[in-house]
């Protein structure tokens, strides 16, 4: 695939995995963060684990939209989706996340008009093709997708349809990573900065983290070559006593962000005092909710919620996931009463969850897989 | 008298003529079993079916067997859209059953169709779906030798679902299981993955992209008789990779066997709008299901053998070695990326879902 390959060729793998090995000084372990969900479902379908020095260890961040949705606004959009003239719509990954009382996919089989979609606009669509109908999109996601819900609501509005809502659960990426910086059991070397957050809100608002709390972080693209070479430039970076906020990304991240992008946010929707995260628990600032001017699209004001906050279940250790505390195999129900089938906790759910890549692409014993793919490669 | 026996004679001439479904939609009387399900089944079913077992239209058809050991199947279909490129569900449920009996070893020889129509059906679709089941069955060589059709009330079916079963006869000394799969062996897929699944997802026409990709949907009877003709010992496993893709049917084998199936992506085939496609729908093509391609699992010995044979048939012209077996760890499918790593390929929870970013 042209433009793609490129950026998983082996041999350049090769050579990088060699640099970045002759980088890291003897003895010394150093562990990064990647902050996207992405960059998760990245490393374990390449298998990019393999190709990085003992010394490096990957932990996997906050940053999958659908992992940090708690169970209460779960549960009110299937309030809402129960609603007799209700269709709702939402993103593939989010149908199978456990409120208290199910997901979408049960609340679609007991009889509620839910379905799938790409992109807002096709929720749009629907609600154009459905008058008699309300129609609400279940908006998640980071500054990734906030600018495509705020660009259809603006279309929406200038369409004249009213039979439209956004049941609104934009998240923002820096409160999360400064809510990583300041847990007591931070241990982190650096960070693999989000891409396509970045390519909306540019690199400058990760300044404070090399600033005020002396990490590096780059910023980085999907593609396997792409994380080899951000973890290189982390590791430059600290051989060479910098600390800065650096741009791999740079084919797609302007540095200043999308500035019509941002506008289009900053139109449609406002600031939340604070919103619950799942795992991590409330944290201030960090959510958008949409503003008072398209009030008449805000699932939260066309629709009474019945609002309940629903407690995470004892046994999940999301939270300590989400932070990079624990390695989802160390969480105590992974595997066992947490599974892909059955997930417990949110990170096992969508496949840039952290529990679910490692539990799909990592869980098993890597010296006995190299055995294996060695013995098949000679017969 | 002379004028009402010539009326009677009329009306007598005007029964014999050939039933002819008048309506443009199925309704509920074609399913009640009487007049107007007799006219569907004479003008539409027979007509297209047409064979000495079908034709009595008996309860059931009477076979006498081939050979002492038989094969017997049953799918059922319910593809949505009923039509897209490369195929519809008529050529697809007959290949469907006629590609599970090849997977046993077996020449397919007969058929059942059951239909369940939804009321107000088109009955040109109807007609449209029977000629490319005739064409299928002829191209595969089997009859289609009795059948059903029930309707049911508008909204309680999607327009068409098929039930085909089939039955076949296994003529060569073959002894094809997963468990007799080992480690050594090496695994074939007879062509390009994914071409189906992809052709149906943007048939739906959900996504607003363009691609020319066709169903590769076909009867695999005949390459798999001319490997089983070569090399009728050395084939451990035949299975066509329908739901689920290669990657389950091989998670079936792997744990069937109790061994290691080992993949090199690279060696895998898969056509660049496939690629392209799930690239951008955040699919696996792995997962993505084919109508027309089967994976082998042969003696490593006698691989290339297999594949030459493969490659000499118009159905194999893309075949391809894509891995091998390993003693362990056991019951699991590897796949050595292209980058030079190592993952699982597990087996797919639910519905394969898109991811969002």
């Amino acid at each position: 695939m042209r433009f793609v390959d490129e950026f998983r060729d082996a041999g350049r793998a090769r050579a990088l995995a060699a640099r970045i090995a002759e980088r890291c000084r003897p003895g010394r372990q150093y562990t990064f963060m990647e902050v996207c969900g992405g960059h998760t479902h990245t490393i374990y379908k390449h298998g990019l684990e393999d190709l990085l020095p003992p010394e490096v260890n990957l932990v996997h961040g906050p940053g999958c939209p659908v992992c940090v949705i708690p169970m209460g606004r779960v549960d009110d959009a299937i309030h809402i989706a129960r609603q007799p003239d209700v269709i709702m719509t939402s993103f593939g990954d989010m149908t199978r996340v456990p409120g208290g009382t199910g997901s979408f996919l049960d609340a679609k089989a007991a009889g509620a008009d839910i379905r799938m979609v790409y992109s807002p606009l096709d929720a749009l669509t629907i609600a154009r093709a459905n008058p008699d109908r309300r129609v609400v999109f279940m908006a998640i996601g980071f500054e990734t997708t906030a600018p495509s819900t705020a660009m259809t609501v603006l279309r929406a509005a200038e369409q004249g349809v009213t039979n439209f809502s956004v049941f609104c659960n934009h998240v923002m990426i820096i409160p999360a990573i400064k809510a990583i910086l300041d847990s007591p059991d931070f241990r982190l070397d650096g960070f693999i900065g989000p891409g396509h957050v970045s390519a909306v809100i540019g690199c400058e608002p990760y300044g404070f983290i090399a600033r005020e709390y002396a990490k590096p972080l780059v910023v980085a693209g999907f593609e396997p070559i792409d994380i080899l070479a951000s973890v290189l430039m982390l590791l430059d970076q600290l051989a060479e006593d910098r600390c800065e906020v650096e741009n791999q990304y740079a084919r797609v991240v302007p540095w200043q962000g999308n500035r019509i992008a941002l506008s289009a946010i900053g139109r449609v929707m406002r600031l939340r005092p604070h919103f619950e995260w799942r795992g991590l628990g409330f944290i201030a600032h960090s959510a958008l909710a949409m503003s008072d001017e398209y009030a008449a699209f805000d699932a939260e004001r066309v629709f009474d919620l019945p609002g309940v906050r629903v407690a995470d279940p004892k046994p999940c250790q999301c939270g300590e996931v989400l932070k990079g505390v624990l390695k989802p195999w160390e969480c105590k129900v992974f595997g066992t009463a947490c599974t892909p089938e059955t997930p417990i906790g949110t990170c096992m759910v969508s496949s840039e969850g952290a529990c679910a890549a490692y539990y799909n692409f990592g869980r098993f014993d890597r010296e006995q897989m190299h055995r294996a793919a060695g013995e098949a490669s000679r017969a | 008298m002379n004028r009402e026996r010539q009326v009677l004679a009329r009306i007598e001439r005007v029964r014999r003529r050939k039933p002819v479904v008048r309506e443009e939609l199925i309704t509920l009387a074609h399913g009640a079993g009487g007049k107007a399900t007799h006219t569907l089944i004479e003008a539409v079913f027979l007509e297209a079916f047409r064979n000495p077992l079908l034709e009595p239209l008996g309860d059931g058809a009477l076979l006498a067997p081939a050979a002492e050991r038989m094969a017997f199947t049953t799918d059922s279909f319910v593809v949505s859209p009923l039509f897209f490129p490369g195929g519809d569900i008529g050529d697809l449920a007959v290949n469907g059953t006629v590609n599970d009996l090849a997977m046993c070893g077996a020449r397919p020889a007969h058929l059942s169709a059951g239909f369940i129509l939804e009321e107000g059906f088109p009955v040109a679709d109807l007609r449209r779906i029977t000629a490319s089941m005739a064409a299928a069955a002829e191209a595969a060589g089997v009859t289609i030798v009795t059948g059903d059709t029930k309707v049911v009330q508008r909204g309680k079916a999607d327009g068409c679902y098929i039930t085909t079963s089939g039955v076949g006869y296994v003529e060569q000394p073959v002894t094809l299981s997963a468990a007799g799969v080992r480690p050594g062996d090496a695994v074939i897929v007879s062509g390009s993955i994914g071409d189906h699944g992809a052709a149906v997802m943007l048939a739906r026409d959900d996504y607003g992209i363009e691609a020319s990709v066709a169903s590769d949907t076909a009867p695999l009877h005949d390459i798999v008789a001319e490997l089983l003709k070569a090399l009728p010992e050395q084939v451990r496993t035949l299975r066509d990779a329908t739901r689920g893709g290669v990657a389950t049917v091989l998670n079936e084998v792997a744990s069937a066997s109790e061994t290691a199936i080992v993949l090199r992506e690279d060696a895998v085939p898969v056509r660049p709008e496939v690629t392209g496609i799930c690239e951008l729908l955040g699919l696996d093509p792995l997962y993505v299901a084919c109508e027309g391609r089967f994976v082998a699992v042969v003696d490593g010995a006698h691989a290339d053998q297999a594949l030459d044979v493969l490659r000499g048939h118009p159905l194999g012209a893309g075949a391809a070695i894509i891995g091998s077996v390993a003693a362990d760890p056991q019951g699991l499918v590897l796949l050595r990326t292209s980058f030079g790593g190592t993952r699982v390929v597990d087996v797919l929870v639910g519905d394969p879902l898109p991811r969002i970013c």
